[in-house]
């Protein structure tokens, strides 16, 4: 395995600080792993991510886990770089993520809206709800479109009357 | 919890130095684009967001129910995200919008912008820093500022620059989501009861003498967002204001009584302590 594939590994295992049943790989934070060697001060390794959400503040803790991790697997030097262009999207959340998150009880995001032209004021109701991810039950209510995190908004069962949190289309 | 994670303690160490939010990115200003400009350009934006930030902060613990507590403080952290990001990049563009600090000072550019500038240095629009009101005030208030913000950053993801555009592509995800949230408020607070319309009323009538700064001379965008506020209205059974906008314009740094207050509470802590680190 070249150190490269072997930094890629380490830097996929990282989790994410907020939602930790999500790996950063799987939630689509993590953009790039490369190495580079220099003969005078050997491998580097430099990661790029990028934020959520732009004032996501779990970011300093994702750069600090990637370093503490690839030291820890023998890299002595790490990078973390930020990445802006593109935007994350919660399409970038992958299907072992999406199983993870219904896994622990939270709802996986829907396809991210595509517009083309001005966005649109939404004044009614959000998006359409998505089901419970308890008893799968469709009669599902908006609480809020913010929750604990940036990512995500806060929904009410009216079948089973639980309430979960589901991770927002952007 | 599962065990997998629960062993490491980093997991929960939250990181303690400071990162520059644009650490890796190219700021390189890209040829044909005045750096001076572009600097201008990004405090206005970056001031409007962090003074806003600070004032619906104040909400914090002060909303009518936890929803919106909750609402409130997110809407505030996009936008100290987004403050962050435009302060770093005005600085990065032209440095010589930066206050001086002693040599050897460890406090960064963005930290600069934010905490060792004077209320007339700051570029932000009057409408971000009045002193809140009720509920149905931060609702109006984030009605007009949303909507103009939104119409702003649509524009600049073609921004030239490439680090504004990139800002300006993700603040729009974000700010849709704070204009839908005040234009639901706007609509529930103006069909609820008597008293939540007379509120709504008497706070758009406070407020919308600030509205027109927020668009400035630009004809274009003036008529975007009016035509957004125009429906919000409709839907509302509301009249448009005919108060006339108030004179001079904080983008000149020509603010209100309100601007300095908010200010000493924002940067008391780091100007006691210009040489810490946090």
């Amino acid at each position: 395995m070249s150190a490269r594939e072997r930094a890629a590994e380490v830097a996929a295992q990282v989790r994410d600080p907020e939602m930790p049943m999500l790996t950063l790989a799987d939630l689509g934070v993590l953009r790039g792993v490369e190495v580079h060697s220099d003969e005078e001060v050997g491998e580097e390794v430099v990661v790029s991510i990028t934020p959520t959400y732009t004032g996501c503040p779990a970011v300093a803790t994702m750069r600090d886990d990637l370093v503490h991790r690839l030291r820890a697997a023998g890299f002595a030097r790490v990078e973390v770089r930020i990445v802006l262009d593109p935007p994350w999207s919660s399409d970038w959340i992958s299907e072992r993520g999406r199983a993870a998150l219904r896994e622990a009880g939270l709802s996986a995001p829907g396809p991210a809206p595509r517009r083309s032209g001005p966005i649109p004021l939404t004044l009614g109701p959000a998006r359409s709800a998505p089901p419970c991810p308890r008893c799968g039950s469709a009669a599902t209510r908006l609480t809020s479109e913010f929750g604990a995190t940036a990512c995500k908004a806060l929904y009410r069962c009216t079948g089973c009357l639980e309430p979960f949190e589901h991770v927002k289309e952007i | 919890m599962n065990d997998e994670f629960a062993g490491d303690s980093s997991q929960w160490a939250f990181g303690t130095g400071f990162e520059d939010p644009l650490a890796g990115v190219d700021t390189t200003v890209p040829p044909g684009v005045d750096a001076a400009e572009l600097a201008a350009r990004c405090l206005m934006l970056g001031d409007d967001a962090l003074i806003m930030s600070q004032r619906l902060a104040e909400w914090c613990s002060r909303a009518p129910d936890l929803e919106e507590d909750i609402a409130l403080a997110n809407m505030a952290l996009d936008l100290l995200g987004q403050a962050r990001l435009l302060l770093s990049r005005a600085a990065a563009a032209d440095p010589g919008v930066v206050p001086a600090l002693p040599e050897g000072s460890p406090v960064p550019a963005e930290d600069a912008l934010a905490y060792f500038r004077d209320a007339e240095q700051f570029r932000n629009v009057r409408l971000a820093e009045v002193e809140n009101g009720d509920f149905a005030h931060v609702v109006v208030r984030l009605l007009l500022f949303s909507v103009a913000r939104l119409a702003l950053l649509e524009r600049l993801r073609t921004s030239r620059d490439q680090v504004l555009a990139a800002v300006a592509a993700k603040g729009v995800k974000e700010i849709t989501y704070h204009r839908d949230w005040a234009g639901r408020w706007f609509l529930t607070l103006a069909q609820g009861t008597e008293e939540s319309r007379r509120r709504l009323v008497a706070a758009l009538d406070a407020l919308w003498p600030y509205q027109a700064e927020l668009t400035g001379f630009d004809v274009e965008l003036r008529d975007e967002v009016d035509a957004v506020l125009d429906q919000v209205f409709a839907v509302s059974g509301v009249e448009r204001p005919e108060r006339a906008p108030l004179p001079g314009t904080g983008r000149d740094g020509a603010h209100t009584d309100a601007l300095g207050p908010l200010l000493a509470e924002m940067q008391v802590v780091a100007r006691a302590h210009p040489s810490g680190r946090w």
